[in-house]
């Protein structure tokens, strides 16, 4: 469990790692909080020319708050957004979520940009970051471009992402008025990779009626997507929808078959997590709050 | 009273080791570097579960820079001879694989270098030409007609197969108001320590010697079989242990064969060499416990009471039998009654090899095995019955006042009382009140269970149990083997500070702690005054056959070693003090580190000084006595005599009882098996130290909860490990386990000079079965089979079908049937299916069935549209070989892949059968095309294939591989119908790139 050789470049300036992705491009590999990328080294999974340190890159690390969004750089470790009192109040989801990304000890490695990168198709950060809609910021010396998380995700593992372009930032949007949510995922083991992961993003509506919908599945297919509900608005927010959203999403899936789960299973479980989640994020939406 | 004697022995005494873990300065076999010009080592593994090796080159890699030496199976096999186990079938067993491989993980070639990253960069360059065999993985496959044999030799994959009878089982069956019969299969899992294997192996001439470092646990009695693997005496292999272990629980006795070839790999090639594994070696090649396929009949009268019992056992050893194997299937064997009174016993053991890594001793050791046999019998017995489980134990346990107690098979149970600790665990699991929430709980629909286990708890092995593997003349012929020695050491050096030598080597059970105790309370010291040395160093400790950390031994046997030992040296010193003192020495008392006379505190000594003497002025001590103080006991209990004719063995020391009992209740939503309720009850005879018992209880019942909800190195049909990270083997850890109630009970043993018993392997035997018994409560079947993941309990809890991608077997086991029938048959209703990455689906294509054919088959066609096809050679009629590229994100690698199209049905269907080959594995596999009209000139394609996997990629990367094959899938028929589509448009579109393609084809 020894990587190939690489050469290990660890840039001090944006511009530097920039240039470095130019300069190797698909032969680089970025590292962040290594987590994912550490294993697939040592198993020789990837064999890089290079490896890309931007651990240095400071100008990665903020957390800022902007008109109707909070920007998080990739950086951001993501201990360091569960202790981020703006970022947590501003996107209940990724408060929600978070937790429930690896151990105490791997978050605080573990960077918000990073796992949006890798693209595992169980990660909740990119579950997040697709139910609400947010975007991904990525740099290359040819300019930033923002890509919807929607359309971001490619499949396994694999993105959106041009090689000589670096993922710097991610785009949240903020939490909606009369909008609640939820997250939840089963997994054998906490920490593990989710058989099933749901999230979801509720706005009730005068009547008590679901005026929009979020609700967004990882560990499903091969990327985290967001179930087509347009059939839904304007249905009453009750646990009985809930459970109908779950169920017609149950059927529309194409479930992944692993080790642990068979497509059936997975199936069940979107019907069983869609429906709590949903029913959560309803409840969250009636929830009275303090005001802002 | 401050001067009265303080006890330490008993206390919860902070432990001794805890310091130099928690600062860093603990000394792991990784951390040793003890000797100059060390070179370390990669091995490189089989990734095929069954070949004939044709070829291995090793010139490329040993011409890399930095790569001192490549040693290959033919080379070992030259320079060392294969080593033995207590089983006589003509198997050979070397450390390396010669001529053949057996297991994926089997090791092909040893690489020596620089450092590790240029020797993994050397193991790339190894060229080996396998020619692969049938695998045979489970037993039913083993047992199959016509099965490919792992060793020819032996003309059968059965490698033993012996019966046993105690009393008269035939006549009590018959006399048998209820007979239960279970069939079951018991997963392979182990217990992944933290710390992986490691060796640094030197050899040196001027005298020829081995000497071999490493976290090797025991038992010594390994060491006789290395040295004559290695063709030296004893003391020409020098074993000596690091300091500090990571972990072992029974994984690292199977370490030994990596003893050996590390040490003859540094004689051949001249230089000290250091391994160690790495995780991935770890979870496919290292050792696990066995994987059974048994079945348990148990006759009952209708009061309940146990009459008979038939074991039929078949073990998965793997694909040798490495020593001391078959011990896993031996060691409960003395006690085949468990904790019951039960006479009349029969046993029938097979062991079976399969192309799986080979078996051996972890946590529990054939332990958990063995009461999922008799304990859920009970619970099955209790239900026919209906008589309480509780109650149905109760009635058959043996009583107080028979104790000691002889077993039908030999075992002598040294105390107990088994009513007294199931009564404490009842009311420590509130029983009543348990029950009571089942019924609620199932009167609102909700799937609740409650399941017992006890049984005992066999500590300090007898070295010859596992000769019960050889007839009785077998072992007459052989020459007598029995006893179990233990060996301490105390010794005073001329400062008058105390040392203890214990050879227990230890792998985090506070031997230090528990010692120091016992030592300061023979010596009238503090715990901290003694110093305790665990490691072993075959040159200059006293050791045995038996020493080493395995069987719950240290409690059991050698803590009264150190115990003797202690008390020589306090006979010693009390007798210096009562000669200075002027009185008896029976007057003389050790005590707050003085020696003086009882009753009269004033009149004392200083120990140290008093000991200090032995060597300082040993012309002033009294006559006759011997100068210096170092004493060492070599202590062989007594009941630990040879087998005898009718295979009854004393098989250990002391007998502890543990009673579980669980309660769960299973989420019929999700297949979550939440542990509500689990009580363990212990008799370990007396406490040594209530911490350390704590800790071991606590880790015993964290492996079988492991072993019964989460664990499992699962193979598929190709015999290709599916559980090679710690993503898919699911190691137990802290957020899986529920709250723990533990109650204790002592009867002190009389087998043992403090009263105590062996403890450790604990609720790792019993957990999986109570379990299993709960589970089978809340779902009302015994059709149970672990460990029951939330797929597989979801399946059970809503009789829904269970499949699992990738798992040879997709089926749990086989049904009770309470009727009593004597199936003796092999395969008891066990399903082999054909596993590996299976899938189907269907398109629709915009074309019709004669036009698609005509594509399907067109060369050009599939050049055109699989996915990353980077060359492809038509090789005869209907037979292509390709070259694709094959990955996702950075995961990429160039596959050769041959194919071949057969039972073509013109318009209709054809049949792909292929293999493919690279740098990150292999795979084999079928595919089934059928073509049906669809109107409107459309066809529906639908396929189905079924696909083995090996090397690398199926170890490590089984969460992807089914996702990885769809897209592909997905790629080739969009890439497919695309085609049809520019064909039926008048072929425009691909054909430069398809000139680009052949254009590279040609030569």
């Amino acid at each position: 469990m020894k990587p190939v050789a690489f050469e290990y470049c660890r840039p001090d300036t944006l511009d530097e790692a920039l240039g470095l992705l130019r300069e190797f491009g698909g032969d680089a590999s970025v590292i962040s909080g290594g987590l994912s990328l550490g294993a697939m080294l040592n198993m020789r999974l990837v064999r890089p020319v290079a490896l890309i340190d931007i651990n240095r890159l400071d100008a990665l690390s903020g957390i800022e708050a902007t008109d109707g969004t909070v920007v998080t750089g990739a950086l951001v470790r993501q201990a360091a957004a569960m202790k981020s009192d703006a970022l947590m109040a501003a996107v209940p989801l990724l408060r929600l979520a978070l937790p429930n990304v690896g151990h105490y000890q791997t978050r605080s490695r573990g960077t918000l940009g990073g796992s949006v990168a890798h693209a595992d198709p169980s990660a909740e950060i990119p579950l997040s970051l697709v139910t609400l809609a947010g975007k991904v910021r990525l740099q290359s010396p040819s300019g930033t471009r923002e890509v919807a998380a929607r359309g971001f995700f490619h499949g396994v593992l694999t993105t959106d992402k041009r090689a000589d372009e670096l993922v710097t930032a991610l785009i949240w949007p903020n939490r909606a008025p009369r909008t609640g949510y939820a997250f939840e995922e089963i997994a054998q083991r906490h920490g593990d990779f989710a058989i099933v992961a749901a999230a979801a993003a509720v706005t009730v509506g005068e009547n008590a009626t679901i005026s929009a919908l979020s609700f967004g599945l990882g560990g499903v297919e091969d990327r985290p997507f967001v179930v087509d509900t347009p059939d839904f608005i304007g249905r009453p927010a009750t646990l009985a929808t809930a459970q109908e959203i779950a169920d017609a999403a149950a059927e529309t899936v194409d479930p992944m078959i692993d080790l642990q789960a068979s497509a059936a299973y997975r199936r069940q479980l979107v019907r069983v997590l869609g429906a709590r989640v949903i029913a959560a994020a309803i409840a969250d939406a009636e929830s009275p709050r303090e005001a802002a | 009273m401050s001067d009265a004697a303080q006890r330490w022995t008993g206390m919860r005494y902070p432990r001794k080791e805890d310091a130099a873990l928690l600062t860093g300065n603990a000394r792991f076999i990784d951390d040793l570097e003890p000797v100059a010009g060390i070179r370390h080592v990669a091995i490189l593994r089989s990734g095929h579960a069954h070949a004939r090796i044709a070829s291995i080159d090793v010139s490329r890699a040993a011409a890399l820079p930095g790569v001192h030496g490549v040693v290959t199976g033919a080379d070992i096999a030259d320079a060392t001879r294969p080593i033995p186990s207590a089983i006589r079938a003509p198997i050979e067993f070397y450390p390396i694989a010669v001529g053949k491989v057996r297991y994926v993980g089997e090791p092909v070639a040893v690489i020596a270098a620089d450092d590790r990253y240029i020797a993994e960069d050397a193991m790339e360059l190894i060229d080996i030409e396998y020619e692969p065999l049938p695998p045979v993985i489970d037993p039913a496959g083993a047992l199959a007609e016509g099965a490919a044999l792992l060793h020819e030799a032996v003309g059968s994959n059965v490698v033993h197969h012996r019966t046993f009878r105690y009393g008269d089982p035939d006549a009590a069956f018959a006399r048998a108001d209820w007979i239960v019969k279970l069939d079951w299969r018991f997963p392979r899992y182990g217990s992944t320590p933290m710390e992986t294997y490691g060796i640094v192996a030197n050899f040196e001439r001027a005298p020829d010697r081995y000497t071999v470092w490493s976290n090797f646990q025991g038992p010594f009695i390994l060491h006789a079989l290395m040295t004559g693997a290695l063709g030296v005496p004893g003391n020409r292999l020098r074993l000596i242990t690091a300091p500090h272990s990571g972990g072992s629980f029974g994984i690292k006795q199977a370490m030994f064969p990596y003893m050996v070839l590390l040490a003859a790999c540094s004689k051949l090639l001249g230089c000290p060499l250091k391994w160690i594994e790495d995780r991935l070696e770890h979870l496919i090649g290292a050792s696990s416990a066995a994987d059974r396929a048994d079945s348990v009949e148990a006759a009952f009268a209708n009061d309940g009471e146990l009459l008979g019992l038939r074991f039929d056992n078949i073990v998965n050893v793997g694909a040798f039998v490495r020593a001391p194997e078959p011990a896993s299937v031996y060691r409960m064997h003395a006690a085949s009654n468990g904790c019951y009174r039960v006479k009349d016993i029969a046993v029938e053991n097979r062991l079976v090899v399969t192309n799986t890594t080979p078996i051996g001793l972890n946590r529990g050791y054939g332990g958990p095995q063995f009461y999922y046999a008799l304990e859920r019998a009970m619970d099955a017995g209790a239900r026919e019955l209906g008589i309480d489980p509780a109650e149905i134990r109760r009635r058959n346990f043996i009583r107080p006042d028979e104790f000691p107690y002889s077993a039908p098979a030999g075992a002598l149970y040294d105390s107990g009382d088994y009513e007294a600790g199931l009564d404490q665990a009842l009311g420590l699991a509130g029983y009543e009140a348990l029950c009571a929430d089942r019924d609620r709980a199932r009167a609102e629909g909700r799937l609740f269970g409650i399941g017992i286990a006890a049984g005992i708890e066999p500590s300090g092995s007898n070295m010859a149990y596992v000769t019960l593997a050889q007839t009785p003349e077998e072992r007459a012929k052989a020459g007598g083997r029995s006893g179990g020695l233990a060996t301490a050491t105390v010794s005073v050096d001329p400062s008058g500070s105390v040392t203890v030598r214990t050879v227990s080597t230890p792998a985090g059970q506070g031997h230090q702690t528990v010692a120091a105790q016992v030592v300061a309370d023979a010596l009238g010291l503090t715990p901290d005054d003694i110093d305790v040395i665990t490691d072993a160093d075959t040159l200059t400790s006293a050791w045995s056959l038996a020493s080493g950390n395995y069987a719950n031994r240290f409690s059991s046997v050698v803590i009264g070693a150190v115990s003797e030992s202690a008390d020589k040296v306090a006979r010693k010193i009390k007798l210096i003090a009562a000669e200075t003192l002027e009185v008896a020495p029976e007057d003389i008392e050790l005590v707050g580190g003085q020696a003086r006379i009882v009753g009269v505190p004033e009149k004392a000594l200083p120990i140290r000084r008093v000991a200090a003497q032995t060597h300082w002025h040993p012309a002033g001590l009294p006559d006759d006595m011997e100068a210096g103080l170092l004493e060492t006991t070599i202590l062989n209990p007594p009941m630990l005599g040879a087998p005898d004719a009718e295979d009854r063995v004393g098989s250990a020391v002391t007998f502890g009882y543990v009673c579980d009992i669980a309660a769960v209740e299973i989420h019929r939503a999700t297949g979550k098996v939440e542990v509500k309720k689990y009580v363990s009850v212990h008799d370990i005879g007396n406490v040594l130290n209530e911490l350390v018992v704590e800790g071991q209880i606590y880790g015993g019942f964290a492996h079988g909860l492991g072993g019964a909800l989460l664990e499992e190195f699962v193979y598929d049909a190709g015999g290709n490990p599916q559980a090679g990270t710690f993503a898919d083997y699911l190691c137990i850890t802290a957020p899986e386990i529920p709250e723990l109630t533990i109650g204790h009970f002592n009867t002190p043993s009389p087998h043992n000079a403090l009263g105590a018993k062996g403890m450790g392997d604990g609720s790792s035997m019993l957990a999986p079965t109570a379990i299993a018994n709960a589970a089978a409560d809340a779902l009302g079947t015994f059709d149970i089979e672990l460990p029951l993941t939330l797929n597989k309990t979801w399946a059970l809890a809503n009789g829904e079908p269970y499949e699992r991608a990738g798992a040879a077997r997709a089926k749990t086991g086989a049904a009770t049937s309470p009727d009593g029938s004597s199936d003796q048959g092999v395969d008891r209703g066990v399903d082999a299916v054909e596993g590996g990455l299976t899938g189907k689906g269907s398109v629709e294509l915009g074309a019709s069935p004669d036009a698609v054919w005509k594509l399907l088959l067109d060369p050009e066609t599939l050049a055109a549209v699989v996915p990353g096809c980077e060359a492809l050679d038509q090789t005869g009629p209907d037979s292509f070989r390709a070259e694709v590229t094959i990955g996702v994100a950075g995961i990429k690698g160039l596959y050769s892949a041959e194919i071949e199209l057969r039972d073509k049905r013109e318009n209709e269907s054809v049949r792909l059968v292929g293999k493919a080959s690279g740098a990150l594995g292999f795979g084999h596999g079928e595919g089934l095309v059928t073509l049906a009209p669809a109107g409107d000139g459309r066809t529906t394609l639908s396929y189905t294939y079924r696909a083995n996997v090996g090397g690398k990629v199926a170890a490590v990367g089984q969460r992807m591989l089914g996702t990885v094959t769809k897209i592909l899938i997905g790629q080739f028929f969009r890439g497919f119908d695309r085609r049809l589509r520019s064909d039926g448009e008048g072929g425009g579109g691909s054909g430069g790139w398809l000139r680009r393609l052949f254009g590279r084809l040609a030569p």
